[in-house]
């Protein structure tokens, strides 16, 4: 297909021609191009549907500023909605689809949405759609996201690779164009590390866009050497396709590498977008400007663009919009863009300058003292209605109108950090607060430095000026003589009296009459008109809008713009990838997976896994012939109970706490005390927080008289080691004690039931002796086993039965397990997994995660005598508020529903009986529950206001979510050995 | 943000966890007869400064030191960094 809009010249690659399609059509460009500049080669002007009216849009700038060329680029997992045409990368096969339509793009049913424009103005759905309230979300939100919206997301999983990487430098030079490349030479010659990141996919910025800013050598032949040189020094790196979109604190940027987007799918196992940290010590900002439009009449139809734009696509891409350009300008840079796009053998129909002492052309007709106020053309521009300066009106045919409003600094970098950019009246533009973080200067146009002369010398300048910072010396380096026109502008923002619609934001449809709408019904400051408006939204973030309405709103409060003030730019500077920030944790590598040292085992039982935090658990272990969880748990609980039972407990965090002041270190962390522990002798331990709830629990072993092994819950073993680093650094600095987390160190097993000793004895070495006389309930000690292997046993139970835990080096965990199950064979032993151990705790009542949320208090727990009144413990005094001790409090209690067929569930609250089953009148709810095989019954452990005085009574239990309420017994939460007789046998 | 560890030189925040202010260093005396409104004030009672505020990070990622970290809150900028446990004895703390 021919390209009938392909000027000559440019810096595409004619030897490289490249196919794509839009919208199912085949079309032609080359490389070099974007998908902007290759459309309009061909012609191709309507590229969308706005977002509310669904008017048709074409292409309005040349960057990544662009708020209307928004379309969905690639197909099926791959497709990315809202991707910025001007920016896509032309490549072979390439497919781009027009997005907001339906049916298509020329012919869109919804466009009916600007004949109803009037009830669609700001706020319109805080207004219209109020009643009845209950529509809103199912009617129209709804409604409204359909025919207000941007592009389709893939639904399917991006099948790409996105990366994170960090790096440093000396110097973040940000953008290639003049300023840029200046400083990073500047810097490079000096031997700094510099970084040079730019957006574009080629170095030049305005030097690729614009004809003839250098006088002495092409600008292609001086970003040639540059860029040479660049690569040639070791100490730069330069990074193109690379947007920092974000300053942090003390010299942190963040930067999206689109390391594989001009690519139709990444290389094989290449990342397709990298997320880089880029810890610099100082940085230089050479982002550049921005054009900005000027308000008129129906300014929003294909084929009106920013003027600069026009010139980038003529000189850069070699592309015209159309044959026939009008230029509509309040400064001296449009008169540019008319010369340049003339030379390209672009006709010129008109330059329209609001000025009435604009500068004449013999070149083409300039029209002083007038303005653009209409245009025509439904799907593209026909011809635009200029006002001459006698205010009579002209009706001028041409296929593409250019408009220069002037320029604004790319400051949004430096308001990260809240800078607060200042106005600078002689540029009429917003330029970098002077006072902005010390480690980031501008240069160039983003410093308000227009011409191509000062850009280089102040990108030169600010890579000496910064290095000079770091006590480095950098010359000045010899650089092109280039042109250094004065800016010469006339601030203009719209033309007045016409009666239509004159957007400013054209991503979200905002157009003057809204912002004096918002203005009239009370939103005055810029922060409340961008919220109600929408103004400054959305992909763009206003980058061609802001500006205007700011001048509006300026207008209306009868102050100057710099009184308004802007709003505030935050990060990203542009869109960034969601999945770049997600980066490598996605799916399984969402978050770190642990496995216990018997996981492998474990799996050749085909044992049934639970995550707990990080850990994968054993859940259960069916056997042949089981077909639901039930019967395996019920199993293993009734096999624990009757002979032994084995269960990973690796899990468990384990902090190993050393040193002559231990102990008395343990009496500060837990209520009780473990002073007075003998070696060799386990403690349960309760750890309050120092608001006096109840923290952790775990066990306290005296290895040594100043060796002791902590063990902590699962879920705590990270926080409640965090606490103790806290307490021993921050509040009893002077202890001699060592604290270090043991927890992968060691693999634990409980092995639980009446047959546990023998089970183990037959492992046990026998120069240790750990019958009942030898090594008691609550006995711990370093033992060998299996001859000669080291490990550690303690006697301590959670099942309620004789049961002890017995620790090797990870390393040697998966050997134990099946070293232990052999030996217990002829005990029929049953490895055991999570649900046979909450089952098996519920029947001795003990309380776990579900009793300890944070929420409960040690007399809650049965355990407020173990607080200890005669020394110093975290939590202690906050403990003994008078509301904390009260009596009627809750108190942990056992639940049986008096009729078997009913199953008690944790959730369910407690009413006296008689009373209605209303908030008020709640006197509790059950913490856990289970089934209980030993007692053939649903049993549950319930918080119960004085409960501990209540057992015996019948209470209801009351699941409103689940729709049950039936009666239960109050009972002693030890459904099990109440007295302890089986854990000292 | 970066914070410069006395012992490791300069570290980024995300090896860090935060607590609060640093004043939690100063716990009450269990012991005296104003102890519970002492520990209320203690544990509820905080300052909320604009400008320079000490807190404590812990370097859970690192080697689990707990760091008195001066900070401007309304610039982020570091003023100083230094030991907890150094900090803590000088301001009486000890066993």
């Amino acid at each position: 297909m021919s390209q009938k809009n392909r000027l000559g010249g440019g810096l595409i690659d004619r030897n490289q021609p490249l196919s794509f399609t839009f919208d199912g059509k085949s079309y032609s460009g080359f490389a070099g191009d974007t998908l902007a500049s290759a459309l309009l080669a061909n012609g191709v002007r309507l590229m969308g549907r706005s977002f509310k009216y669904h008017r048709p849009r074409g292409v309005f700038s040349a960057g990544s500023e662009e708020p209307n060329a928004l379309v969905e680029l690639r197909g099926g997992a791959r497709r990315e909605p809202n991707s910025r045409a001007t920016v896509a990368e032309l490549y072979d096969g390439l497919q781009a689809r027009s997005q907001n339509h339906f049916p298509s793009l020329t012919f869109d049913v919804l466009a009916i949405n600007d004949r109803l424009s009037a009830f669609l103005a700001a706020g319109f759905y805080y207004k219209t759609f109020m009643w009845p309230s209950a529509f809103w979300e199912k009617v129209y939100e709804p409604a409204i996201r359909r025919a207000a919206g941007l592009g389709r997301l893939s639904t399917e999983e991006d099948p790409d690779v996105y990366d994170k990487g960090f790096r440093h430098c000396d110097l973040l030079v940000i953008g290639a164009g003049p300023s840029g490349l200046a400083a990073a030479l500047t810097a490079g010659r000096a031997g700094a590390d510099v970084i040079l990141a730019d957006e574009d996919f080629m170095p030049g910025g305005r030097l690729l866009a614009d004809a003839g800013l250098l006088s002495d050598q092409t600008a292609d032949s001086w970003i040639g050497k540059v860029r040479g040189e660049l690569a040639s020094l070791p100490n730069v790196r330069v990074m193109p396709r690379t947007t920092i979109f974000g300053m942090y604190d003390h010299g942190t940027f963040g930067a999206i590498e689109r390391a594989a987007d001009h690519l139709s799918e990444p290389p094989a196992d290449k990342p397709r977008q990298i997320l880089w940290r880029i810890y610099a010590k100082r940085a230089l900002l050479a982002a550049g400007a921005t054009e900005r439009p000027i308000g008129f009449e129906n300014n929003d139809r294909p084929g009106i663009m920013l003027a600069g734009a026009m010139r980038a696509f003529a000189n850069r891409w070699a592309v015209t919009a159309a044959k026939d350009v009008v230029i509509f300008t309040n400064n001296d840079d449009g008169h540019r863009t008319a010369r340049d796009l003339a030379a390209k053998g672009v006709r010129i129909s008109a330059l329209v300058d609001c000025r009435a002492d604009a500068p004449a052309s013999a070149d083409f007709e300039v029209l002083k003292g007038a303005e653009v106020v209409d245009s025509r053309g439904r799907l593209g521009l026909k011809s635009v209605k200029v006002r001459l300066q006698g205010g009579s009106t002209r009706e001028i045919a041409c296929g593409a109108l250019g408009v220069a409003g002037g320029w604004n600094p790319n400051v949004h970098l430096t308001c990260h950090k809240r800078g607060r950019p200042a106005w600078d009246a002689a540029i009429s533009a917003f330029v970098p607060d002077p006072n902005v973080d010390p480690l980031l200067r501008a240069a160039g146009a983003a410093a308000g430095i227009f011409s191509t002369h000062g850009a280089l010398q102040s990108g030169m300048q600010g890579a000496i000026d910064a290095l000079a910072d770091l006590g480095r010396r950098a010359g000045p380096i010899p650089l092109p003589t280039a042109e250094d026109a004065p800016v010469n502008v006339a601030p203009f923002w719209h033309v007045t009296g016409g009666k239509g619609r004159a957007w400013l934001d054209l991503q979200n449809d905002v157009t003057i009459k809204d912002i004096r709408l918002a203005h009239q019904e009370g939103f005055k400051s810029v922060e409340h008109v961008k919220r109600y408006t929408t103004l400054g939204m959305a992909t763009d973030q206003g980058k061609t809008a802001n500006i205007g309405a700011l001048a509006i709103i300026a207008e209306l409060e009868g102050k100057s713009l710099p009184e308004v003030g802007t709003t505030i730019f935050r990060p990203p500077y542009t869109p960034v990838t969601i999945g770049a920030f997600a980066g490598r944790s996605r799916g399984k590598e969402f978050r770190p997976r642990r496995l216990t040292p018997s996981h492998k085992w474990a799996e050749e039982q085909g044992a049934i896994f639970v995550e707990a935090g990080n850990w994968m658990r054993a859940q259960w272990f069916p056997l042949d012939g089981e077909t639901h969880w039930r019967q395996s748990v019920d199993r293993e609980v009734l096999a624990v109970r009757k002979s032994v039972g084995i269960c990973d407990v690796t899990t468990l965090g384990k902090i190993d706490v050393q040193g002559a002041d231990a102990a008395e270190f343990l009496n500060h962390i837990y209520c009780n005390g473990f002073a007075k522990l003998p070696v060799g002798k386990t403690r349960y331990g309760l750890m309050l927080r120092e608001d006096g709830m109840a923290m952790d629990d775990g066990t306290a072993a005296r290895l040594a008289e100043d060796h002791f092994i902590v063990t902590t819950t699962t879920a705590n073993a990270v926080s409640v080691f965090r606490h103790m680093e806290f307490c021993r650094q921050c509040l009893w600095p002077g202890l001699d004690v060592q604290l270090i987390s043991t927890t992968e160190a060691w693999a634990q097993f409980a092995v639980a039931g009446p047959n546990s000793r023998k089970l183990l004895q037959k492992i046990v070495d026998p120069a240790h002796d750990i019958s009942n006389e030898a090594f008691p309930y609550m006995a711990c000690g370093e033992i060998t086993i299996c001859g000669g292997l080291r490990a550690r046993l303690f006697r301590i139970s959670f099942s309620g039965e004789l049961a002890y835990e017995i620790a090797v080096p990870a390393r040697y965990g998966d050997a134990l397990i099946r070293r232990l199950m052999d030996a217990g064979e002829e005990f029929d032993v049953v490895p055991y997994g999570t649900e046979a151990l909450s089952v098996l705790r519920i029947e001795k009542g003990h309380a776990a995660g579900n009793e300890l949320n944070g929420q409960s208090t040690a007399a809650m727990l049965g355990m407020g005598r173990m607080v200890s009144q005669t020394k110093d413990s975290i939590g202690r005094i906050l403990a003994g508020r008078p509301h904390l001790i009260r009596e009627d409090d809750y108190r942990l209690v056992g639940l049986v529903p008096v009729k078997p067929e009913d199953t008690l569930l944790s959730g369910a609250h407690l009413m006296t009986v008689g009373e209605a089953a209303i908030a008020q009148n709640d006197q509790g709810w059950v913490t856990s529950a289970a089934y209980s095989p030993h007692l053939k019954s649903s049993i549950g452990l319930a918080f119960l206001k004085s409960g501990d005085k209540r057992h015996g009574e019948v209470i209801r239990v009351v699941n409103p979510l689940g729709g049950s309420e039936f009666d239960a017994t109050v009972s002693s939460p030890h459904f099990i050995d109440p007295e302890g007789e089986r854990l000292r046998v | 943000m970066i914070i410069n560890h006395p012992l490791l030189g300069p570290r980024d925040a995300q090896e860090f966890v935060y607590l609060g202010d640093a004043r939690l260093i100063d716990r009450p005396d269990t012991m005296s007869e104003t102890a519970l409104d002492d520990f209320h004030a203690y544990l509820y009672l905080r300052d909320n400064p604009a400008g320079s505020h000490r807190e404590l990070w812990y370097h859970e990622q690192g080697d689990r030191s707990w760091l008195v970290v001066t900070r401007d809150t309304t610039t982020h900028e570091i003023l100083h960094v230094e030991l907890a446990s150094d900090y803590a004895k000088q301001r009486g703390r000890d066993r």
